[in-house]
């Protein structure tokens, strides 16, 4: 073994290194949904505006403009995805030193990315295929606190399935062939999925007149967002663990 | 597989509990900081509804429901 761990980097060694990751993924993620999504979030809000400029009575959804203007909103944008990135790689952090002790492999990048991976799939990928995102204009007010708990049983299931499809790949024998371990993992991933996206409401809100393509590419930007920032939390969380664990075995080498 | 777990023990009550004690509040702070973000409509911020509007933008394209 080439590159032997000293001992384990303490807890938050690794925290501040989960939340730098996460901030700076985040920063990056906000910079493609910018891009990438703000003109959806624009064509959205006018066709909201000019619906509510033709029924004034229902009260629908308050954008106050006058607390914080749209160019606030879109500078904005980088503030919560920033602050979202950094929470997400500190948590992810936390589930990483607190797998670290029954993990097989002494690889830190390799779990650091498995783990942003399992994240990818379990908390956004899986949620978004039930309830994908919604641009201003979509969704019903009176059901926001419905869609909103919803949404978040959506999220802890999904790491459920993941979980059991994990769970699934090690009832396994090792000695048994990959395709039958991997078959195994996509059956406790599904089960658990399938059951949940059947029992879980669904809610048909989009407006009939609401164009299709604005309402895709929405969420096509959406959907890159939260790739965009897991990818760049695995990558960076990896990328700042290797470089502390190559510190670290080189100060523990003093003179040999 | 070679020589070096560590030379500490691994099991270290006193240390296990207070790691487990910093694990929790980072979890409620990082949870805390997400639902900041995510959901709230100034009723943990109490700035009003003005981090709510500022982040709004945010909200939508993280996926998150927002009306
Ligand atoms: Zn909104």
């Amino acid at each position: 073994m080439p590159l032997n761990t000293t001992t384990a980097p303490p807890f938050l060694t690794v925290l501040v290194r989960g939340l730098l990751a996460g901030l700076i993924a985040g920063l990056l993620a906000g910079t493609f949904a910018y891009v990438a999504g703000e003109p959806h979030v624009e064509a959205a809000i006018a066709i909201e505006e000019a619906a509510s400029h033709a029924e004034p009575a229902s009260g629908g959804h308050q954008h106050d403009e006058a607390l914080v203007t749209r160019s606030g909103q879109r500078g904005g944008l980088f503030l919560a995805t920033g602050l979202f990135g950094a929470a997400m790689g500190g948590l992810l952090a936390t589930a990483y030193v607190l797998l670290a002790r029954r993990r097989r492999t002494d690889d830190d990048g390799r779990s650091g990315l498995l783990l942003a991976g399992a994240a990818l799939l379990g908390a956004v990928i899986v949620p978004f295929l039930k309830y994908p995102a919604n641009p201003p204009a979509v969704g019903d007010p009176a059901t926001i606190d419905q869609r909103t708990v919803t949404y978040l049983l959506m999220v802890v299931l999904g790491l459920v399935a993941v979980w059991a499809g994990s769970l699934g790949y090690r009832s396994v024998g090792a000695q048994a062939p990959l395709w039958q371990r991997v078959a195994a993992a996509v059956g406790g991933f599904l089960l658990v999925t399938v059951v949940s996206y059947v029992v879980l409401p669904s809610f048909q809100e989009v407006p009939t007149d609401f164009p299709a393509t604005l309402l895709w590419n929405f969420r096509l930007a959406s959907l890159g967002t939260q790739v965009v920032l897991w990818t760049g939390i695995g990558l960076l969380f990896a990328a700042l663990m290797h470089h502390d664990r190559r510190r670290r075995a080189a100060a523990a080498l003093p003179s040999t | 597989m070679s020589s070096s777990t560590s030379s500490q023990p691994l099991v270290n009550p006193a240390g296990t509990t207070r790691l487990l004690w910093t694990v929790l509040a980072t979890v409620v702070a990082l949870t805390l900081l997400a639902y900041l973000v995510a959901f709230d409509q100034g009723a943990v911020s109490r700035s009003g509804m003005y981090l709510h509007e500022l982040m709004h933008d945010g909200r939508h394209l993280l996926g998150v429901p927002c009306h």
